[in-house]
């Protein structure tokens, strides 16, 4: 995995709300994934390529489409670096506990 | 959603790293000490096994190509209300990509269920039990929390 593509690629805010959004709805086209955004089909398209390149979307080609799948591995990755394995649990109640205490936000 | 693709990218061959895919000796290391009954032809019926002894998701392998691709008609027996949504498909493709091999998996329902338990489950257990594999190939040494079955799973 190329640590360093994974962080650039996570970088950027417009980036990880596409991920957010597949996160949400797993397997959008291109058009499906425009919809909504401000930004243009081409700007999309290339974040969509950094994210791909990063390994942190993949893509499966249905026909004329092309589904945009969030692919997981690689922050799972950078997690299993720095998580401790008894500290996974803690770490997951706290996230509970913030989430509860501040309503779901995301930034 | 009903489908979930996972790509991850390991360095081994296609040969060993299909081998890791099927063989319980292998698939006890990484893969929370299950392992798959199959005589592994097409059309023969394949079984998950908890290591306690019961059967924990059956089917059968609709495609076999050594070391290319597998394709697993899979459906869910502990939990009834994952049972209650049929079969699933489990596609695994390896693809040589330099001193790596690229694997896809592909987890869908045969059926689309919306809010599908059983797609949420393995979309839970995909990314670690592959970070998993990936590590045994690599290092020789699995990761530590995909080495015993789940207590009270």
């Amino acid at each position: 995995m190329d640590t360093d593509a994974v962080f650039k690629a996570l970088a950027h805010h417009e980036r990880r709300k596409l991920l957010d959004r597949l996160f949400a709805e797993n397997g959008l086209t291109l058009n499906e994934l425009c919809k909504g955004l401000k930004m243009t089909r081409q700007a999309v398209s290339k974040h969509l390529r950094i994210l791909e390149r990063a390994n942190l979307v993949a893509t499966l080609k249905r026909g004329r489409d092309k589904e945009h799948y969030l692919n997981p591995v690689p922050i799972h990755a950078i997690g299993e670096r720095w998580i401790g394995k008894f500290q996974r649990r803690h770490l997951g109640a706290l996230h509970d506990l913030k989430n509860r205490l501040e309503g779901e936000k995301k930034t | 959603m009903s489908r979930f693709l996972y790509v991850t990218y390991i360095r081994t061959t296609p040969e060993k790293l299909f081998e890791a895919l099927i063989k319980p000796e292998f698939t006890r290391l990484y893969w929370s000490e299950t392992w798959q009954d199959s005589t592994w032809q097409r059309g023969a019926s394949w079984k998950l096994m908890i290591p306690d002894g019961r059967v924990g998701d059956t089917g059968e392998v609709l495609e076999i190509d050594r070391p290319r691709r597998l394709v697993v008609r899979w459906q869910n027996e502990f939990k009834p209300e994952m049972r209650a949504e049929g079969f699933s498909r489990c596609t695994f493709e390896l693809e040589p990509m330099g001193d790596t091999v690229k694997l896809t998996v592909i987890h869908e329902m045969e059926v689309p269920v919306p809010d599908s338990k059983f797609i949420a489950g393995v979309s839970n257990g995909w990314p670690a039990i592959l970070a998993s594999l990936k590590s045994l190939l690599e290092t020789g040494d699995s990761l530590e929390f995909t080495k015993r079955w789940p207590k009270g799973m």
